[in-house]
């Protein structure tokens, strides 16, 4: 096992954790507004995947994007302070939390209606097909958007046209409050893939080296045989919905069920007991990650907000 | 300048499509039937032969689904032209349109441009009844973001639609299935009409009658009408609502001293109220009576042809809402509106 590459993705969930926990720290002292959805629980999902793709593949993501965000830039200061609402932010202070941009590192959002993305991914791709370029595109989204009509159009598309887009349900049991069951009329969100039709799998979401596996293989199938795939990541979300939700409907039974999967420490059990790495220098890496999301939290802090006559900016080219 | 020849309406608009996609590759047309079937309305007539299945997409009944595919195909670069059958059918997709398109390169803080052209015939053609005879450009005028354009005669269906493909932004481009075999003077080549720039169709010093698309022609006939009272109205064609083109109306205000906005559509909130507030607020001492506006009763389309013509503006009632305004008749009678006081 590549210990350089185990402690990378340890790092960057790390990271993830971390950037959250300040974020919805800075939210409880009203520096952070709007809604805030964390990804606290869901970490190897967004970083297993990224991790799997070229720089230069696509990604396009929902409003629980910090992961996605920062496992494709690992820039946490231009995050931070997008969430604090600052020119500084990698959205210019216009985007907020669920905004997340960067074009220069092909993160391409950051969509904030439920479905709504997923056409566009399949056009990213239509537009690397149509170009014969070789890059793949990542589609994430939750298992809420399973009965979405944008959802069903989008993968519909990539599946006659056969463009390179593999799909990334990230199953974390309930759509905002309320469960799976009520809500899928099936068991797996992936079984919705065959008919259009698209090889899907179902993966651990809190492994991270099994989400990894499983989304290079489809990335390089994407990419060489210029067709979708979609895979169900199985996961669990730690937080309620957005901050503002304590959610209360589901059991502390079923979160400390969950929570003792926890993708952060399993992974660093598997560092521990390939002897990669000891508790200790884990510690030291989580202390090195607290510093750089520190330092976000003061670049977001003394950074200004944007100035109020560039309000009318950027509505048109 | 290049040779003017008489061409439909249709024939300008493919003539602009064929012209920007022979001159830039990253142009491709997308929507239902517009490739085997070579368009609903024939407008894309020709042109699957032309540029093969690569460049004229034909896809299934999926409006959310192929605009939001162009949408991430401008988003990296991409310049799609997106048919719909008509714009009724661009609300199933309005949230790509509204939520979307518009919003990607505000929110992105000036990251991306999206160049894409939405287009397709609105309005109302005859007796297809409420869901078939929306005028929705009101609807998407109101979108900061997005870029609605109008065309009433063919040259400036060429023109404004050569404009609407290398513009950067997400275009609504509204035809009319009633106006696809409309003939007129079209020049060949590069004829570019830029957006945010109306055009007097009509001189006149009597009364300005603003309008656009379909509504050009409406006020034309009223105007005819009115000449052989004595009375010149200058017909203003707008060409575009969004850039609207505010001191061509002033200016043709300032010349006549009285405003009629003559829009298909129906009048709450629309784009002749905008109108009438823009000639209220900056040409206020130009006035000598209010501003009025002539539209579409407030009601869904009614299918029976006697109907369609009751809540249709006409040049009858452009007249009458003219001769209103110059004082040459009693005090305003207002149209039967449904839902108010009820």
């Amino acid at each position: 096992m590549d210990a350089t590459l185990l402690l990378g993705l340890y790092r960057q969930m790390a990271l993830c954790r971390r950037f959250e926990e300040a974020a919805a720290k800075a939210y409880s002292q009203g520096k952070v507004s709007g809604f805030l959805h964390l990804y606290v629980g869901q970490e190897a999902v967004a970083v297993g995947a990224i991790s799997a793709a070229e720089p230069t593949d696509y990604v396009v993501a929902t409003y629980r994007e910090h992961a996605h965000y920062l496992a494709r830039t690992g820039d946490a200061r231009g995050a931070m302070a997008e969430l604090f609402g600052k020119a500084s932010g990698c959205s210019g202070g216009r985007g907020g939390s669920m905004h997340l941009f960067d074009a220069a590192h092909r993160m391409l959002g950051g969509w904030a209606i439920v479905g709504g993305h997923v056409p566009i991914a399949a056009g990213v791709a239509f537009a690397s097909k149509y170009r014969d370029e070789k890059d793949v595109t990542l589609c994430f989204f939750g298992d809420g958007t399973a009965n979405m009509g944008a959802f069903h159009e989008g993968l519909a598309l990539a599946g006659l046209w056969k463009l390179p887009v593999v799909f990334i349900c990230e199953n974390n049991q309930y759509a905002m409050g309320t469960p799976l069951y009520r809500t899928l009329s099936v068991e797996d969100v992936a079984v919705r893939a065959r008919g259009y039709p698209m090889e899907s799998e179902i993966v651990n979401g809190d492994d991270v080296l099994e989400v990894r596996e499983a989304v290079r293989h489809a990335v390089n199938r994407a990419r060489r045989e210029n067709l979708p795939i979609f895979i169900e990541a199985k996961t669990y979300r730690f937080r309620g919905h957005s901050v503002a939700d304590p959610a209360t409907y589901r059991s502390k039974e079923e979160l400390r069920k969950w929570m003792e999967r926890d993708p952060i420490r399993m992974l660093a059990d598997r560092i521990q007991t390939l002897g990669i790495a000891t508790e200790e220098q884990l510690g030291a890496l989580d202390d090195e990650v607290k510093a750089q999301v520190q330092d976000a939290v003061e670049f977001a802090e003394r950074t200004p907000a944007p100035e109020p006559d560039t309000v009318g900016e950027h509505v048109y080219a | 300048m290049p040779e003017p020849r008489v061409l439909t309406f249709r024939e300008a608009l493919r003539e602009a499509m064929v012209e920007e996609m022979e001159r830039d590759p990253s142009i491709f047309l997308m929507g239902e039937e517009v490739g085997h079937y070579n368009g609903a309305y024939k407008v894309s007539e020709g042109m699957l032969a032309r540029f093969g299945e690569k460049r004229v997409i034909d896809t299934p009944i999926a409006e959310t689904g192929f605009a939001g595919v162009g949408i991430g195909a401008a988003m990296v670069g991409l310049r799609p032209i997106i048919e719909f059958m008509t714009w009724n059918f661009s609300l199933v997709a309005a949230d790509q349109l509204i939520n979307n398109a518009a919003k990607l390169r505000y929110m992105s803080n000036g990251q991306f441009t999206l160049p894409i052209v939405f287009r397709g015939p609105g309005g109302a053609a005859h007796a297809l009844a409420a869901q078939h005879s929306q005028a929705l450009e009101s609807l998407y005028a109101h979108v900061p973001g997005l870029k609605v354009v109008t065309p009433s005669t063919p040259a400036d269906a060429k023109g404004l639609l050569k404009a609407a493909i290398r513009d950067d932004n997400p275009v609504v481009f509204i035809e009319s299935e009633v106006m696809y075999a409309l003939k007129g003077d079209v020049p060949a080549g590069e004829h570019v009409v830029p957006l945010g720039v109306a055009d007097v169709k009509r001189p006149g010093r009597d009364v300005t009658l603003v309008a656009w698309s379909k509504m050009v022609h409406t006020a034309l006939k009223a105007a005819d009408v009115l000449t052989g009272e004595g009375i010149e109205a200058e017909v203003v064609d707008l060409r575009t609502l969004r850039p609207l083109d505010e001191r061509a109306v002033l200016a043709s205000v300032a010349r006549t001293h009285r405003c009629v906005v003559v829009q298909e559509g129906w009048p709450f909130a629309g784009v002749a109220a905008e109108l009438i507030a823009l000639v209220a607020r900056e040409g206020f001492d130009d006035l000598d009576a209010p501003p009025e506006r002539v539209t579409n009763l407030d009601v869904p389309m009614p299918y029976a042809r006697n109907l369609e013509n009751v809540v249709l503006p006409s040049p009858e009632r452009v007249v009458a809402t003219v001769r209103r305004v110059l004082g040459l008749t009693e005090a305003p009678r207002r149209p039967a509106v449904a839902g108010r006081g009820r």
